[in-house]
């Protein structure tokens, strides 16, 4: 059991500054995401993308805010359950809460701060008949362990990155990879693009564009997938074990839906005249998760629901506790990592 | 203030004749959005980078129309329910050549 101060589901720009704010009143934070890495869309969507509206830095790119805000918050050492989905929450007596994910990570905490954006990012599925009954029998949307792949006909589709660069790790390890894509142009780095050509040429991965997965067959398990080759009638078929699709990731509001909070617009209704907490006591909503009257998607506007909700959860923490707010400039930051950092100071001296 | 009639079919088969402004920096997404023709969080997720294809749409009148940027038509390669007249709304820039626009939202990806 994982516990903390404040439990963030979302490590998005809004959940992670939440964990700065919050560490200047000595509170621990621990952030689930269910993708890999921090950072939510800006990372996963956008990270070479600049936005021009965070005050203070006339351009800065989506990846670098990100890297930025990791090492503002360092000093406070958040935990990380990453790549695993918020699944279930469940209020115990003493108004505290135990959130488990999808791989049964439990985590208990006093506050739960909801900083999911648009949801959690789930693969995108090709509209493919049967898709389902394939699924773990062949078909999978996450590579999770290449040696699944040793000596087994892989087909892959998409024309993305990880379409490129999974087609290229397969190469070495499965006995035959191919790799279907609707267009002969590829979106992905310049390296990879030049790698696949490359293994092309040397017959180690078979291309088929411009083409299209149109069915899976098999009794059981996935035996053959049609491909649809542009402009020609007949189908291939094409003998394969595994079949996996990379169409990239869209986010989903998922089970954080069915936990009993006020829903309006696929988002959190939260109270804005206050703390940004939900209709459940001890449950907050902030960044483009929520919506209250008014609400703007901006990462800017996160940022401030983050502090604001920080302060909300002290009080529900320390009920006794009477505190008030300090600039940086004047209390300097504290990390639980020991170290210090605070302004020179100014030097008193005088002129002869 | 110059407004365009735009007439968009929205996902359950409803059609809507609506007025866009042509001097608001607006593309069809946001307009779709603005009039809440989709429920939020269902269209224009990406914002509008041509990152996702959430504000696909199928173009039913003759206009001419801006030629796709790569981005789109990358997207596009890779977005389900494509057929030969799918655009992406954020990429569309309202402007006055496409006064009596005729569009189609194309289905929720599942």
């Amino acid at each position: 059991m994982i516990t903390t101060d404040i439990l963030i589901i979302g490590a998005g720009p809004t959940g992670l500054f939440a964990v700065f704010e919050a560490g200047l009143l000595q509170l621990k934070c621990h952030l689930i995401d269910a993708l890999p890495q921090a950072g939510g869309q800006c990372s996963e969507i956008y990270p070479k993308k600049p936005i021009y509206d965070i005050p203070g830095f006339p351009e800065v790119l989506a990846g670098d805010l990100v890297d930025n805000l990791m090492e503002q918050i360092k000093p406070f050492q958040p935990g990380f359950t990453l790549g695993e989905r918020a699944q279930t929450i469940e209020k115990l007596e003493d108004g505290s809460f135990i959130v488990t994910t999808n791989k049964g990570t439990k985590h208990h905490a006093p506050i739960v701060a909801i900083a999911g954006g648009l949801g959690s990012f789930e693969p995108r599925k090709p509209l493919l008949e049967n898709l389902a009954k394939f699924e773990d029998n062949g078909v999978a949307y996450i590579i999770k362990d290449p040696e699944v792949y040793r000596n087994k006909k892989v087909v892959i589709a998409g024309g993305g990155d990880s379409a490129l660069d999974w087609s290229i790790f397969l190469a070495d390890v499965a006995a035959e990879v191919t790799l279907v894509h609707r267009r002969n142009e590829f979106r992905g780095a310049l390296d990879s693009v030049e790698k696949v050509q490359k293994l092309k040429d040397e017959g180690k991965i078979n291309l088929s564009t411009p083409s299209e997965i149109v069915g899976l067959n098999g009794t059981d398990v996935l035996e053959s997938v049609s491909i649809r080759k542009n402009d020609v009638e007949e189908l291939i078929t094409l003998e394969v074990d595994n079949f996996i699709p990379l169409f990239g990731l869209s986010p989903k509001l998922g089970p954080i839906g069915d936990w009993g909070l006020e829903i309006e617009k696929n988002a959190i209704k939260v109270d804005n005249t206050l703390d940004y907490q939900t209709n459940i006591p001890g449950v907050y909503a902030i960044g483009d998760v929520n919506t209250y009257p008014g609400k703007l998607k901006l990462i800017l506007c996160g940022f401030h629901e983050a502090t604001l909700m920080c302060q909300s959860a002290y009080q529900r923490i320390y009920p006794d506790k009477k505190y008030v707010m300090k600039y940086t400039t004047v209390g300097g930051v504290t990390g639980f990592d020991g170290s210090k950092k605070e302004a020179p100071k100014a030097v008193v001296k005088a002129i002869e | 203030m110059t407004d365009i009639k735009i007439k968009i079919t929205d996902r359950d088969g409803v059609l809507h004749e609506i007025d866009a402004p042509t001097d608001m920096n607006m593309n069809l997404m946001e307009i779709v959005r603005s009039y809440e023709l989709a429920p939020e969080g269902t269209i224009g997720i990406c914002g509008g980078m041509a990152m996702c294809a959430s504000c696909q749409c199928y173009v039913t009148s003759n206009h001419d129309l801006p030629e796709m940027g790569e981005e789109e038509e990358a997207m596009l390669s890779e977005a389900f329910n494509v057929k030969d007249n799918s655009r992406l709304g954020c990429q569309l820039h309202i402007s006055e050549d496409m006064n009596g626009l005729e569009v189609v939202l194309a289905p929720e990806e599942g």
